[in-house]
């Protein structure tokens, strides 16, 4: 693009750099070759300097003088208009005719536009004829209704449970006694008061394993000499009490 | 009409697209491809003889029932059923060049038609009339375009070949090294 492209435009002209082309040519070979026709010329003898004034004052006409296409198609006549005024050599065989690409292109394009009255023809044949849907493309049919039975079912929960990962399961086992803490406990109770029962240490809504701690850990202590039991009679309370030697050791 | 050209009749009036006669044929497997051909030849013929608004048209490599053109502008009155938009003349042109020229990439069109086709193509591509066939070996590997079988239905067209042939065109295309033609007429004959 040249700079008159992309130079200020003074006030009056449109603003944006954007392009729309409004002139109904499908480019610059068909405003040419629309030219060529409406002034009956040969398309393989185009009076090239004639033609590529033409060209300028419609471009400027139909405001075509920022569209890049026009204004290379422009520039390539003006091209071909400045070698065509080239002195030729003798021989008018061996001339290679600056026109030719240009020709070769127009027929072309024209070739292109004969088909596209042909497909216009079609076109429009076929769009006066209404298919089904033929407009509104159709929606996916819809999924087929669950039929299933409970066993169906039940067959497919199993395979999702068989497919799901089994979970890790944690057993937490509480010790099953607490022999030690008992003891503990049982030294504690000693070291406030001189004797004790079997009822202080084990209260009454005792768990089953508390009970075996206490008497695993009175057991102990008196093994250790740490405490005294006495049961005056069988199935009385049991009586605990300090043994000073066991403190003392 | 026996009972295969009522079972097409069924099958075309469910399909909202052209259904190729192998696939109308699939529908009764007894029946023999000479027995589907005599079935749709019924068909049509029962449409045309005994005056319906509608006619089975081969269209798009495949058969469809369409209605007939004196109705059109009724139906679109009363917004029935609208017809689709009318194709720009740049959009025609790249269309025409791709039909005659595929597989033939974006700048190949453009110097054809003298502009650059890039939003036209996309146009194009949207309406479903053309699609992506393959890569050009030329530098930057450009994409190559080729027409659809929505192109076909579109202009009422059974396959490429009913186009008219480049040498049947008042003006004939640079001969040469691109036999458009022979490029036609090989890729004619191709089932979408």
């Amino acid at each position: 693009m040249g700079p008159d492209v992309t130079a200020p435009r003074s006030a009056d002209a449109p603003e944006s750099t954007f392009v729309v082309d409004f002139s109904g040519f499908n480019g610059p070979l068909d405003l040419l070759l629309s030219l060529i026709r409406d002034d009956q010329l040969d398309i393989y003898d185009i009076p090239v300097a004639r033609i590529c004034d033409q060209f300028l004052v419609r471009m400027r006409q139909l405001q075509l003088n920022e569209a890049a296409e026009y204004l290379e198609m422009a520039s390539r006549l003006i091209r071909i208009k400045a070698q065509m005024l080239l002195p030729r050599k003798d021989g008018a065989e061996a001339w290679d005719d600056p026109r030719a690409e240009l020709v070769r292109r127009l027929l072309e394009y024209q070739q292109v536009r004969e088909v596209v009255d042909v497909l216009e023809r079609l076109g429009e044949d076929r769009r006066n004829r209404f298919g089904r849907s033929y407009l509104a493309q159709p929606a996916a049919p819809p999924p087929a209704p669950l039929a299933l039975s409970l066993a169906d079912l039940l067959v497919a929960v199993d395979r999702v449970l068989r497919a799901a990962r089994r979970p890790t399961m944690h057993d937490v086992v509480p010790r099953a006694l607490d022999v030690d803490g008992t003891m503990d406990t049982v030294r504690a109770i000693l070291r406030l008061r001189a004797h004790a029962r079997w009822r202080d240490i084990v209260r009454d809504e005792a768990e089953p394993w508390e009970v075996l701690s206490a008497l695993l850990a009175l057991l102990e202590l008196a093994k250790r000499t740490e405490v005294h039991l006495t049961q005056p009679r069988p199935f009385a309370d049991v009586e605990i009490r300090r043994e000073l030697a066991g403190e003392a050791a | 009409m026996n009972s295969l050209a009522k079972l097409l009749e069924a099958a075309l009036f469910a399909s909202p697209r052209p259904i190729a006669t192998d696939e109308l044929a699939a529908l009764d497997p007894e029946a023999s491809p000479a027995a589907v051909q005599s079935a749709l030849d019924e068909l049509r013929e029962h449409y045309d003889v005994d005056g319906h608004a509608v006619e089975l048209v081969d269209v798009g490599g495949g058969w469809q029932i369409l209605t007939r053109p004196e109705y059109t502008e009724a139906i679109e009155r009363a917004q029935l059923a609208i017809r689709p938009t009318r194709l720009s003349g740049a959009a025609l042109e790249t269309l025409a060049i791709i039909a005659y020229r595929q597989p033939i990439g974006r700048a190949e069109i453009g110097e054809i038609r003298g502009v650059d086709v890039g939003a036209v193509l996309k146009g194009l591509h949207e309406r479903g009339l053309i699609d992506v066939v393959g890569r050009s070996e030329a530098l930057g590997r450009p994409l190559l375009y080729g027409t659809t079988s929505r192109f076909l239905e579109q202009f009422a067209l059974r396959h490429l070949g009913e186009l008219p042939r480049v040498d049947e065109l008042a003006i004939a295309l640079r001969a040469a090294e691109m036999p458009v033609a022979a490029a036609v007429a090989a890729s004619a004959p191709t089932s979408p």
